[in-house]
């Protein structure tokens, strides 16, 4: 059944690449599409199975690298984190496929199109499923590349080129250190197999090496690598410049790899490295900082944006700083049970805007909307929906979530559990802020649109708001019915020691403490009701008065300006410093240009004596006959 | 009266290959004169070959020298075949024009 669930989207990749362009369109889509909702059954068959504490499984494919001591296998690990994911990302990706039929519809290139959205969905699985690290790289460059892909998709654009070059190389940084995590843990394992790794960590806690005459804790050092790794791939502060931008992909591709699946592999990680990380303690403070100031950071800039995209995107990569900070206070089911229901609700998010844009005809700016809850009343429904569960609005799923993580935020004995713990209150208010903006400026309100873009706007197709029903349905109800196995009662039955749980007895958060989450995100939304929807000016007034403030936050804190000259620029010349002086004009110049213009002057001389009349070579053929005979007879 | 001493022949034969020599070199105008020239030369050392074979009393001379005319009869005939050809192609057979071969 595993094996059904991981191959068959790449079944459906070969098919779309290979025999599709024999049929047409709408085969493929459909071809496709059912084969992502079988994996996705049986995805749940697996995951309702490990649901009542199933045993860690491991299915051998065949042997992939064997040198010395170092033995790599491929192989599918199914434990309750990998059905988890199986869950997630298979849902999300048949019905991101589904919503693809309608949203792409009149694209020239649509099979490539569910080819890649396939492609991506087996590497993603293949990360997920993964026995050992090296696999576990393999998934990871490949969801690279099907993003690279997809981001530029429409690739007669420039800006979604730039986008997916920029995506590309943003996450060979995180990569780089990821690969270096991965050659230090089989260092000092001798074997990058999961099952080794987790028997030996406890013996790594106080071991130590020696480089370049510092003392450095070897588990600290190896985990911060392959942080560096995840964030990269998740886009944390400093390495999420990239998130952004690929928003020029298509937004079904944005719901799938750039707010469900891939940008949540980095936290998957940590989370299935969970036995080393947890030794890990100088490790786990930067990750709670890096975690908690994305998501501050990123909250925001999106108070901000004007692109309907851009806003969720900045919500994204804010949620995932909820998602590491809870990694980094150890509390990693809180972290992939917000992963989890931040892909349900995300997704939804995601693709109700790409309804919008679908029923605007393209257009992305919420400057030009509004007043759209009465052309659009399912899709509107279906935002609010998604807003609801991502401030965690009672028994929606964000709930348990986010407020799972504040309260291990709260009940921590971490050093910077204090400062996480008021960065995620914090957050919650603006994440309320920015989504009732996001809904005020979208649908309610009268509409800034030209009349005629107003009138046109229809309810998408079917085939869209059946895959945003079912998104909705696990927004609402993953939560209730999950969260007993995930962060509750059932934990220690359901992780089954898969990953390492805080180890105590569970408190209850202070009814204050609650009480101070629940007005503070109120704070937030009406916030925005007075100054969107009450006061419609005063958005105005606002970011005039506050103008410092605001230009920071719609400038993105100027993130992208500042790397253009720092690392941009300079490379830019040390590049064209090299290409010119040093490769035209020194390598070419006496490489084989030099070579070339050697033997041009040579022949230049030689066919000096080639004149093409007789006599002259008569004369050359009896000097030289001379000069042969005298030599002969003389000497 | 001196009898003729084999100087002699070897003189004649020295002046006629000269002549043949710088017939080829200084020739710019006619291809014609240019096998003129190398017949020339070859007779020039049929006379060596047949002085020496009379002097030395030896007949392989003789019989070198009736091969070379046998070859330079062949040779004229296939030089002049190659000149008709030549002319009728390009309508001159001046030797300052034949520089085809220049590289």
């Amino acid at each position: 059944m595993i094996n059904f669930i991981v191959f068959l989207p790449l079944i459906g990749f070969l098919y779309c690449v290979f025999i599709g362009k024999f049929f047409n369109d709408n085969f493929a889509q459909l071809f496709t599409t059912i084969l992502l909702f079988i994996s996705a059954f049986f995805s749940w068959i697996v995951f309702i199975k490990y649901l009542g504490g199933a045993e860690t499984q491991i299915v051998l494919l065949t042997n992939w690298i064997t040198s010395g001591m170092f033995s790599v296998d491929w192989s599918l690990r199914i434990d309750s984190l990998t059905a988890t994911m199986l869950v997630v990302v298979t849902s999300v990706s048949a019905c991101v496929h589904l919503y693809s039929i309608g949203y792409m519809r009149g694209d020239s290139s649509i099979k490539r199109f569910m080819g890649y959205l396939s492609l991506f969905t087996f590497f993603m699985l293949m990360l997920v499923t993964s026995n050992n690290l090296l696999q576990m790289f393999f998934g990871w460059e490949g969801v690279g590349l099907a993003s690279y892909l997809l981001i530029g998709f429409w690739h007669h654009k420039d800006s979604a080129n730039k986008a997916a070059m920029k995506a590309f190389i943003i996450n060979r940084v995180g990569d780089f250190g990821f690969a270096l995590g991965i050659a230090g843990v089989f260092l000092i394992f001798g074997s990058v197999d999961f099952q080794v790794i987790f028997l030996e960590a406890h013996n790594l806690k106080d071991h130590e090496f020696n480089f370049l005459s510092l003392q450095l804790s070897t588990v600290n050092t190896l985990c911060f690598l392959l942080f560096i790794g995840a964030m990269g791939k998740s886009a944390q502060l400093g390495l999420h410049t990239w998130l952004p931008d690929a928003m020029e992909g298509p937004t079904p591709v944005s719901a799938l790899i750039h707010a469900a699946t891939m940008v949540t592999a980095g936290v998957f990680m940590v989370a299935r490295m969970s036995p080393l990380f947890e030794y890990a303690e100088f490790t786990n403070l930067f990750i709670i900082f890096i975690g908690s100031s994305t998501a501050i950071f990123a909250a925001t800039i999106a108070l901000t944006q004007n692109d309907i995209k851009k806003v969720i995107a900045y919500s994204t990569c804010s949620q995932l700083g909820y998602m590491f900070f809870a990694a980094g206070l150890g509390a990693y089911n809180s972290a992939i049970f917000h992963l989890m229901t931040h892909g349900f609700f995300k997704a939804l998010l995601f693709l109700s805007a790409g309804s919008v844009i679908h029923a605007m005809h393209h257009e992305q700016d919420m400057k030009k909307m509004g007043g759209l809850f009465k052309k659009i009343p399912f899709t509107g429904t279906m935002m609010w929906i998604g807003s609801l569960a991502i401030i965690g609005f009672p028994y929606f799923s964000g709930y348990y979530s986010k407020e799972s993580i504040l309260e291990n935020a709260y009940f921590s004995s971490s050093s910077m559990s204090q400062y996480a713990y008021t960065v995620g209150i914090l957050t919650a208010s603006l994440t309320a802020f920015y989504s009732w903006r996001l809904l005020f400026l979208t649908f309610h309100g009268e509409t800034r649109s030209s009349k005629e873009a107003y009138n046109n706007a229809h309810e998408s197709p079917k085939v869209m708001t059946v895959s945003l029903f079912m998104l909705a349905f696990g927004s609402i109800f993953a939560g209730i019915f999950l969260s007993d196995y995930f962060i509750g009662d059932k934990q220690d039955i359901f992780w089954n020691q898969v990953i390492s749980l805080s180890h105590g007895e569970h408190h209850h958060m202070p009814f204050i403490q609650t009480l101070i989450i629940k007005a503070s995100v109120s704070i937030g939304l009406l916030l925005a009701a007075f100054i969107y929807f009450y006061r419609e000016g005063s958005a105005k007034l606002l970011s005039f008065k506050l103008k410092p403030l605001y230009s920071i936050s719609l400038n993105k804190w100027y993130i992208d300006e500042i790397y253009n000259i720092i690392f941009v620029k300079p490379y830019f010349y040390l590049a064209s410093f090299f290409w010119k002086k040093g490769d035209i004009n020194i390598i070419d110049a006496y490489g084989p240009n030099g070579a070339s213009r050697l033997i041009i002057l040579f022949s230049k001389g030689l066919s000096f004596f080639q004149s093409g009349y007789l006599y002259h070579y008569a004369f050359v053929m009896l000097g030289g006959l001379v000069i042969i005979l005298t030599w002969f007879i003389y000497f | 009266m001196t009898s003729i001493s084999l100087n002699h022949f070897l003189f004649l034969a020295a002046i006629i290959f000269t002549i043949g020599v710088l017939g080829i070199f200084l020739n710019k105008k006619n291809v014609i004169i240019i096998l003129m020239s190398i017949e020339l030369i070859l007779l020039s050392v049929n006379i060596n070959f047949i002085a020496f074979s009379v002097f030395l009393g030896d007949i392989s001379g003789q019989i070198f020298a009736m091969f070379i005319l046998t070859v330079a009869a062949a040779e004229a005939a296939i030089g002049l075949a190659i000149l008709v050809v030549f002319f009728r192609n390009l309508g001159s057979i001046e030797v300052q024009q034949i520089n085809k071969l220049k590289g």
